[in-house]
């Protein structure tokens, strides 16, 4: 494996490693604040990638699909939250997992409905559809890099955020101690939408950026879905920076499985798992 | 008293199970069998869910296992013997269960339910990219195996309505042979460790190796509705094996009423014939099409409305009047 | 009562991030002797107990039960040995009947508890030990009551009879008195001088009356040491005791 190969594979594992920490924090920050399990996380990827795709159409540039898209994301998670959610918190996770596998049914068949079955491309946006050539014959997308970059933003973002706003400092004393958070009178309703929308918003953001790499496909929400719920197992539940470990470790697992070992490479992301549960079963950033 | 009745109750669902044959047209004499595998799924899965208090959203893992294991035994041009590769392919769920539990088990809570659908689905990408089952084509399974005693048929499975019997026969077992087990000192104990885990270690219950062993007794009898419906269906591929089917079986559960083994069974009756009303274009037309909607919208409103499964709608009048005096 | 210890602790060590709930405890406990340790709320009474009983592991220091090290092992090993505990807050099977909890209880000492196919009625020594704890703890005529429906002395004693129900030589209870009224007070500190007849009892009480009249040896922890240990006349006569802890409140 020469130097630019090895070089490729590496900017390949960060870049579906931070795309998965994209999903996998709005993930693990509902797991850890509002003590919900959600299956239908993946379908919010999977509903931001078609959006990307048919507003892109419309619109005619895939940035003002992207705007328009986490607009309506963040709509749409406001609105299950307050519709449906809300009457999970008390709940046994078994109910969480109940309603959020028929809401998978539910998005599945409406993306049926509206956008149909077919695999779709889209588009890079003229601007950044060029290669960055590193050999003579091998070259690195440019889209890919600008997605990766996009991606720490977003991450950059998260931790201020999460550091230095009355609102992160209520979703940190939230993750740790629900009645305390209570007790000093924060509303936690308020807090539990803000991260309910701001979860489903990552995850669609996710999807949209993904669209003109992995194209648009059906399947796509449960695929993601699962691999998040390795990263968050991993990572430990509602830490946010466990998930950013967590995600390129599999970013990188998966990548350069599929290179060195393809016949097994769909199972090693498993088998890494496995090895973080018989060292670590409350993951590696517990806290 | 209360039990008496009940069981006169499940007496007379079998013999209307058993007598179903003489009336059901070929159509519906395959989806009651079909359905009564199913049942055994969702049996298995209660001991693990409604009985120890462990959520498993990756049991479709050992249903794919025993398909798979039946249909990699089966030669291809002769039938293979049901007295062999049924036990192999629960040992093989057993086995799956035992390496998998031990792992599993480390965790709890929402944990458990994220780590046991990973596992699955790490079967699923074994034989969905390698070559051992097939890949995503999966592998037909031409002849149906044969079970013979003393060189004598017993059943024949090739035949419809003896199939029907056999699978009648396996879901009665599996019925009482849990009951059995619930009733038992083991039993017990799974429920004391649903009820309060930490309190069944400090009395000395080795709770780790109890919820193992519920584990991989769940895992095998879910390889016996695995193996019968690849055997009813004659091909096994890599979907049986999906998340959606472990979904599916969970719903089973619920919608039954957790914690009741009729209850499984009911379930498993009401969702199969809840699909099939709403695909039924017949009726509904080109809405038919759009049957998971609507089965997306039921199962959201049961998580809602109906804590406790159909179960809950026949209990709840009586203890209504019964506060309302 | 001079026996040997059954159990004793060297310098055990219990920290949490910075704070030392335990700090270098020695204590021991013999069979026929009510040993009682008491002190103000976060002395580390509590934790000493979860040590004892393997719900915690220690961070330092040995527990010699029969002269085996069992410091950090698993909660049901330590039970096996023959160590039952109480908890502070009641810790009982709510869902199930009086009997149950105790018959689960006695069931997880029977050699047979893996038959998976034999009605658990049938095995009538299982349900003659839970009846005998419950009638020594005063609760027979509440055996087949659920649990969530009894008062809270009523759960504070079956607490005690799922504890007994294990046959245990030494027993831990942890603040058995608390929250109980005059009278089911009175027979509990009854029950526990039985107890103490022919078992090793670590008794952790508030209740200054009830530990006077059934101890006969007393731990004073402060801060999560031990501050003095001895007869119980000599520990109240102490000056540091006097000062510390018993000269205000009482």
């Amino acid at each position: 494996m020469d130097f630019y190969f090895f070089l490729i594979q590496v900017l390949n594992g960060v870049q579906y490693g931070l795309l998965l920490f994209l999903v996998a924090s709005g993930l693990t920050l509902i797991f850890g604040i509002m003590g919900i399990i959600n299956l239908a996380h993946g379908s919010f990827y999977m509903l931001g990638a078609y959006l990307a795709w048919s507003l892109a159409q419309y619109t005619g540039s895939l940035t003002a699909a992207i705007a328009l898209g986490v607009v309506l994301t963040i709509a749409l998670g406001i609105a299950l939250e307050q519709v449906l959610f809300r009457h999970l918190y008390a709940r046994d996770h078994l109910y969480q997992v109940l309603l959020t596998y028929g809401l998978i049914l539910v998005f599945d068949e409406l993306r049926s409905m509206i956008w149909g079955d077919d695999v779709h491309g889209v588009a890079v946006p003229a601007l950044l559809a060029f290669s960055i050539p590193l050999t003579e014959n091998l070259s690195y997308p440019f889209y890919r890099l600008a997605m990766s970059a996009v991606c720490l933003v977003i991450a950059g973002a998260l931790w201020l955020l999460i550091r230095h706003t009355r609102l992160g400092m209520m979703i940190r004393a939230g993750a740790s101690n629900r009645e305390m958070v209570q007790a000093l009178g924060i509303n936690i309703r308020l807090v539990y939408t803000v991260v309910f929308a701001l979860g489903v918003a990552l995850a669609g953001f996710a999807g949209m950026l993904a669209a003109p790499v992995s194209s648009v496909f059906p399947s796509m929400g449960g695929q993601v879905l699962i691999i998040s719920f390795v990263v968050v197992v991993i990572g430990g539940i509602g830490s946010v920076w466990g998930a950013l470990a967590a995600a390129l470790l599999i970013g990188m697992a998966d990548t350069f499985g599929k290179v060195l070992v393809p016949e097994v490479s769909a199972a090693i992301v498993y088998l890494v798992m496995a090895a973080v549960l018989l060292w670590r079963p409350e993951g590696l950033f517990k806290r | 008293m209360n039990r008496r009745r009940s069981d006169i109750a499940l007496a007379a669902a079998l013999l209307a199970l058993a007598l179903f044959p003489l009336a059901g047209s070929t159509f519906y004499l395959q989806l009651v069998t079909k359905i009564m595998a199913m049942a055994i799924f969702a049996m298995s899965l209660d001991l693990l869910v409604g009985y120890t208090g462990l959520v498993s959203l990756g049991h479709a893992a050992f249903f794919g296992i025993a398909g798979y294991t039946l249909a990699l035994l089966s030669p291809q041009y002769e039938a293979a013997n049901l007295w062999t590769t049924l036990p192999a392919a629960m040992a093989a769920c057993a086995m799956f269960a035992l390496v998998t539990g031990a792992l599993v088990l480390r965790t709890s809570g929402i944990y458990f339910i994220m780590v046991t659908l990973a596992f699955a689905q790490m079967a699923y990408f074994v034989f969905h990219d390698t070559a051992l089952g097939g890949g995503s084509d999966g592998i037909y399974i031409y002849v149906k195996p044969e079970m013979k005693l003393a060189g004598r048929t017993l059943l024949d499975l090739g035949d419809l309505g003896q199939f029907y019997d056999l699978v009648l026969i396996l879901m009665t077992a599996v019925y009482l042979f849990l009951r059995r087990l619930l009733g038992s000192p083991f039993g017990r104990a799974l429920a004391g460790i649903r009820a309060n885990e930490q309190r069944m270690r400090s009395l000395g219950f080795p709770t780790f190796r109890y919820k193992l062993a519920a584990y991989v007794i769940a895992g095998a009898l879910a390889g016996i509705s695995g193996y019968l419906a690849a055997l009813q269906f004659g091909f096994v591929n890599p979907e049986i094996l999906s998340w959606h089917n472990s979904g599916i079986v969970l719903m089973m559960v619920i919608l039954g009423g957790m914690g009741t083994l009729h209850g499984a069974i009911i379930g498993a009756f009401a969702l199969v014939l809840l699909q099939e009303v709403l695909a039924n274009q017949a009726w509904f037309g080109e809405a038919a099409k759009h049957w998971q909607l609507a089965m997306g919208v039921l199962i959201v409103l049961v998580a809602l409305f109906l804590p406790r499964g159909l179960a809950g709608l026949g209990a709840r009048p009586r203890k209504a009047s019964a506060d309302g005096r | 009562m001079a026996a040997e210890p059954i159990l004793r602790t060297e310098a055990l060590t219990r920290r949490f991030g910075g704070l030392t709930a335990v700090n270098d405890v020695r204590i021991d406990l013999r069979m026929g002797e009510i040993h009682a340790v008491i002190g103000p709320n976060g002395a580390g009474k509590s934790t000493l107990t979860n040590l004892l009983s393997g719900d915690l592991p220690p961070t330092s220091g040995r527990i010699l039960f029969r002269d085996r090290d069992i410091a950090g092992r698993t909660p049901h090993r330590i039970s096996r040995l023959g160590v039952g505990r109480s908890y502070q807050k009641t810790n009982i099977f709510k869902p199930f009947t009086v009997l149950e909890n105790c018959r689960l209880a006695a069931q997880s000492r029977a050699p047979h508890a893996l038959r998976i196919l034999s009605r658990a009625e049938r095995f009538r020594d299982l349900a003659r030990n839970a009846e005998a704890a419950l009638e020594l703890a005063g609760l027979a005529q509440r055996a087949d009551e659920i649990a969530a429906n009894l008062s809270h002395g009523e759960q504070r004693q079956l607490e005690i009879a799922m504890c007994l129900a294990t046959a245990p030589t030494l027993l831990l209870l942890d603040e058995p008195l608390a929250g109980m009224g005059a009278t089911e007070s009175a027979r509990m500190v009854e029950l526990i001088r039985a107890l103490g007849r022919d078992h090793a009892v670590m008794l952790i009480e508030h209740d200054m009356d009830a530990v006077f009249a059934v101890a006969q040896r007393l731990t004073v922890m402060v801060n999560g040491e031990v501050l003095e240990s001895g007869m119980p006349e000599a520990v109240r006569a102490s000056p540091a005791v006097q000062s510390a802890y018993l000269g205000h409140g009482e």
